[in-house]
């Protein structure tokens, strides 16, 4: 792992990475696989036979097997050793969320756990907090909760009502409000809460369960994830010490939005576990179900849906593992243990924010198309409960609505993409600048199928950069700080580098696996052509969208006649590529990688 | 007392065996585990730990590079150390117990535990070869070992087709496991970093005096016929009709 380096956050959209800077999942280490197979076995043993006992909310189950889960280890990962955690690699606890994965309702109850519940006091916490609490949640002894929204603020969670007076005599504060939608409440022992301070100064705070004055609503009834917890947590003059305040007071958006950054690479861990196992049922009914006298795996429009499964879970996992590597890059600067090292995880943390919100919407939208299409391979089997895939079906929803809707992450992205862009550290004006200069001497390859095809891949790379960086670069000139107002631009810019950076990371992969002799570099190969190819049709008409939205005349006509320069989409035979990915997940009855 | 626990590299049951084009066995994307039945052997050395029996505890593989990923996971079960063969080569079980014979002469264990068979060749021949080759006593199938409190003897339980057998062994002696001698715990994640630090010893199959010859060669491997795709039957009647149907 020394070899490797770590490229600032987004850095993908101005240049191409280094290939020996890139992890890719084949290159984990023997030790994270192992770590894997506790976590799997005991998922498969211990809470997927209990599924139906969960959802009909069995006093006490919950908590039960969050205690073993932390006897294993399982909850402390993240978690440095001198507070009873394993400080383990990023990519290690990536493999691990996968497994997780594997129980959607659990996982959102250990991601609540760990993630959100846990890492507010971790990044945010006086030392005092960290030692008081962070050994017990690493245990699984307290359970953590995150409480954010409210009823009349989700999205917008800064115009929260909740409010925190501080007595006269300046020595606690009393909080009054209602929570909703709060994982894990029925068993948490412990709450972050956020609050305004004095109804002004929006701040997180630490509330013990215990403390009078805090009760929990019934379960709500969800769609799905319904083996988890999530009611309101009602805070009634429920009284705390000053010292209860995590980070400063008037600061708790940071907190917040931190917070939820890491939770959105977990989201997209977790979105590749489960689409893993929907993927396995999927191809093996395909196999078993026989329609006019063949298995239905033999028809192409059900090969088509298992191989654009196996690409899309393709694409998400290279971007998970390479943005995993980059961060244990840049952890292993940091020693977690020292005082003070809170400024420098934060910072660490943060600079992966563009690939984290990418994370988090293709990630789920990836493991959606696959409940989905899996769903519609079991025909009306699919839509019964006596088969896994109603269950997944609902179960997968919610990944596009917590942790900041898909809306508010591809919005985030831009936002992230212009702050740095005007702190100067990505250089995306120059580049797009750059770009404009260069744009009448550019003259793209057409398709040339005599190229290397993994060189052809890469020319189709550029071409997906160029056109979003000059898509981005003119509503940036034409619109400025205005472009957010323009979602529907936004969010075209977002899938746009969202392509960009899943093609350009499965290329990454599929190299490193020819260079290295793998067997199943050929299918990494096909993967990203087909990829690759629906990608360039995808951005040309993303492109067109933009520019049409933000000029007319001959202006438009003259940004469409550079995006024809700049983009050649090619013409490939992606029926053929599809079947032989198919082949594959048919035989193995598995994502193939 | 020593215990040596000699463990397999085998591929996952769950993992699917394919041919290659030229009918070799097709082990890319295969996943590797501790044979099971030698993972049954080591818990039972290690519990007998736990529950006081004052023992060191040693792995030992022949096998490849990667076989070393198996012997950590002995290790973070409980193991002291481990011990790699190096060897690339598939080994006939007599080669095996030729090869653990001289492990034996460096080692001098005072108990053999094992697997009764590797679930990759299911031969069931290693632990009785080996035992026959050091003329140590052998009890194969163990359900149950009781080891005495001076460790001279073991009381070993055998389940057999009809019933339970006894048997008492002079110690050093060859103990092959079977399925419900013990269940393998979790590999919890804190002992698998605690594992990290004890030693793996690597040991050339030259050191051990080579493989002999043992005149058996594997000559080719076919699949059995596949599976005619099932069919879903509505309920209970259908399917004593389909039966009725078959039995006529
Ligand atoms: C099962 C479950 C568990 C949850 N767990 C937790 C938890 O543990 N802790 C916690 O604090 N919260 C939790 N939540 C709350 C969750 O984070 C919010 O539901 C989510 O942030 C969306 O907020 P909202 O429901 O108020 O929707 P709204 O914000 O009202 O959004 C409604 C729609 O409008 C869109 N929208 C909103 N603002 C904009 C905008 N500016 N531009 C364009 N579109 C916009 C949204 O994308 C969405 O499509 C949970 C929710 C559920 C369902």
């Amino acid at each position: 792992m020394a070899q490797i380096k770590a490229p600032p956050g987004g850095a993908f959209l101005i240049e191409e990475a280094e290939l020996d800077g890139v992890l890719i999942p084949e290159e984990l280490s023997a030790e994270a696989r192992l770590m894997a197979r506790t976590t799997e076995e005991f998922i498969r043993k211990e809470v997927l036979p209990v599924t139906d006992r969960l959802e009909a909310h069995e006093e006490g189950l919950n908590a039960r097997l969050m205690r073993s889960a932390g006897e294993l280890g399982l909850l402390a990962g993240g978690i440095p050793e001198v507070f009873g955690g394993l400080d383990l690699p990023k990519s290690t606890l990536t493999l691990q969320s996968e497994m997780i994965a594997l129980a959607s309702s659990f996982a959102v109850t250990v991601g609540a756990h760990t993630q959100i519940g846990t890492l507010p006091i971790l990044y945010f916490g006086t030392e005092e907090q960290k030692r008081k609490y962070l050994p017990r949640l690493a245990s699984g002894e307290t359970i953590g909760a995150f409480a954010l929204s409210e009823a009349e603020s989700g999205s917008d969670a800064l115009s929260a009502k909740t409010r925190a007076t501080l007595t006269p005599d300046g020595r606690r504060y009393v909080l009054n409000g209602t929570k909703m939608w709060i994982s894990n409440a029925a068993f948490a022992d412990l709450f972050t809460v956020f609050a305004k301070a004095d109804g002004e100064q929006f701040t997180a705070f630490l509330v013990e369960r215990n403390t009078p004055g805090l009760s929990i609503g019934r379960e709500e009834h969800k769609l799905g994830i319904r083996g988890s917890s999530t009611c309101r947590v009602i805070l009634e003059d429920v009284q705390i010490p000053v010292d209860s305040v995590i980070g400063e007071v008037g600061k708790g958006y940071r907190v917040a939005l931190y917070i939820l950054n890491i939770g959105r690479f977990g989201l997209g861990a977790g979105a590749l576990g489960t689409s893993r196992e929907l993927l396995r049922h999927s191809a093996k009914y395909a196999n078993q179900r026989v329609q006019f006298g063949s298995r239905i795996s033999s028809y192409g429009l059900i090969q088509h849906k298992l191989a654009e499964m196996a690409v899309r879970m393709f694409t998400l996992e290279s971007m998970l593992y390479r943005t995993a590597g980059y961060w244990d890059v840049l952890f292993a600067g940091v020693d977690a243990s020292a005082e003070g090292s809170a400024d420098e995880l934060r910072a660490v943390t943060e600079e992966y924010a563009i690939e984290c919100a990418i994370l988090k919407f293709y990630g789920s939208e990836v493991l959606d198309y696959v409940a989905d299409e899996g769903l519609q391979i079991h025909g009306g089997n699919g839509y019964s409960e006596e088969f896994p895939m109603a269950r997944a079906y609902r179960d997968a929803r919610i990944n596009r609505i917590f942790e900041g809707t898909n809306e508010i992450n591809r919005l985030t992205l831009l936002d992230q993409v212009l702050r740095r862009a005007q702190k100067g550290r990505l250089a995306l004006p120059q580049a797009a600048a750059k770009l404009k200069e260069a744009v009448l001497s550019l003259a793209p390859r057409s398709s040339d199928l005599s190229a290397d095809p993994l060189d052809e891949v890469g020319e189709w790379i550029r071409q997906i950069r160029n056109a979003t960086l000059y898509a981005a670069g003119q509503a940036w000139e034409t619109l400025g700080v205005k472009i957010a107002d323009l979602q529907e631009v936004a969010a075209a810019i977002a899938d746009m580098s969202a392509v960009l950076f899943a093609l350009e990371s499965g290329w990454l992969r599929a190299r490193k696996l020819a260079a290295s002799g793998s067997p199943r570099s050929g299918l990494a190969l096909s993967a990203i052509q087909v990829y690759g190819a629906d990608a360039c049709a995808q951005v040309e008409q993303w492109s067109r969208y933009v520019i049409s939205a933000i000029s007319d005349g001959d202006t438009r006509r003259t940004h469409a006649a550079v995006l024809r320069r700049i983009l050649k989409p090619p013409l490939v035979d992606t029926v053929t590529l599809r079947r032989q990915l198919a082949r594959s997940v048919i035989e193995l009855e598995a994502y193939p990688w | 007392m020593r215990i040596l626990v000699p463990i397999k590299r085998t591929p996952d049951p769950n993992s699917l065996v394919r041919l290659t084009a030229d009918a070799q066995i097709d082990l890319d994307g295969c996943k590797w585990i501790v044979n099971p039945f030698d993972e049954i052997a080591l818990e039972e050395a290690v519990r007998q730990r736990e529950a006081g029996l004052d023992a060191e505890i040693v792995v030992v593989s022949i096998g490849p590079e990667e076989a070393a990923d198996q012997l950590r996971a002995c290790l973070a079960m409980g193991a002291d150390r481990a011990i790699h063969v190096c060897c690339n080569r598939s080994l006939e079980p007599i080669q095996t117990a030729h090869l653990l014979a001289a492990v034996v002469a460096t080692e001098q264990p005072d108990l053999i535990l094992m697997g009764k068979q590797a679930i990759d060749g299911d031969q069931n021949q290693t632990g009785q070869m080996l035992a026959g080759r050091l003329g140590w006593p052998q009890a194969t199938f163990a359900s149950t070992i009781t080891i005495s409190d001076n460790h001279t003897t073991a009381v070993v339980e055998r389940e057999v087709d009809t019933g339970r057998e006894t048997l008492q062994v002079r110690l050093p002696a060859v103990v092959t496991a079977d399925l419900r001698l013990a269940e393998p715990r979790y590999v919890a994640l804190p002992a698998i970093i605690r594992a990290r630090n004890k030693p793996m010893a690597n040991v050339a199959v030259d050191d051990l005096g080579g493989v002999p010859d043992c005149g058996v060669r594997t000559v080719g491997y076919e699949l059995p016929p596949s599976r005619a795709p099932g069919v879903m039957l509505p309920d209970a009647a259908s399917l004593a009709a389909k039966i009725r149907e078959a039995v006529q």
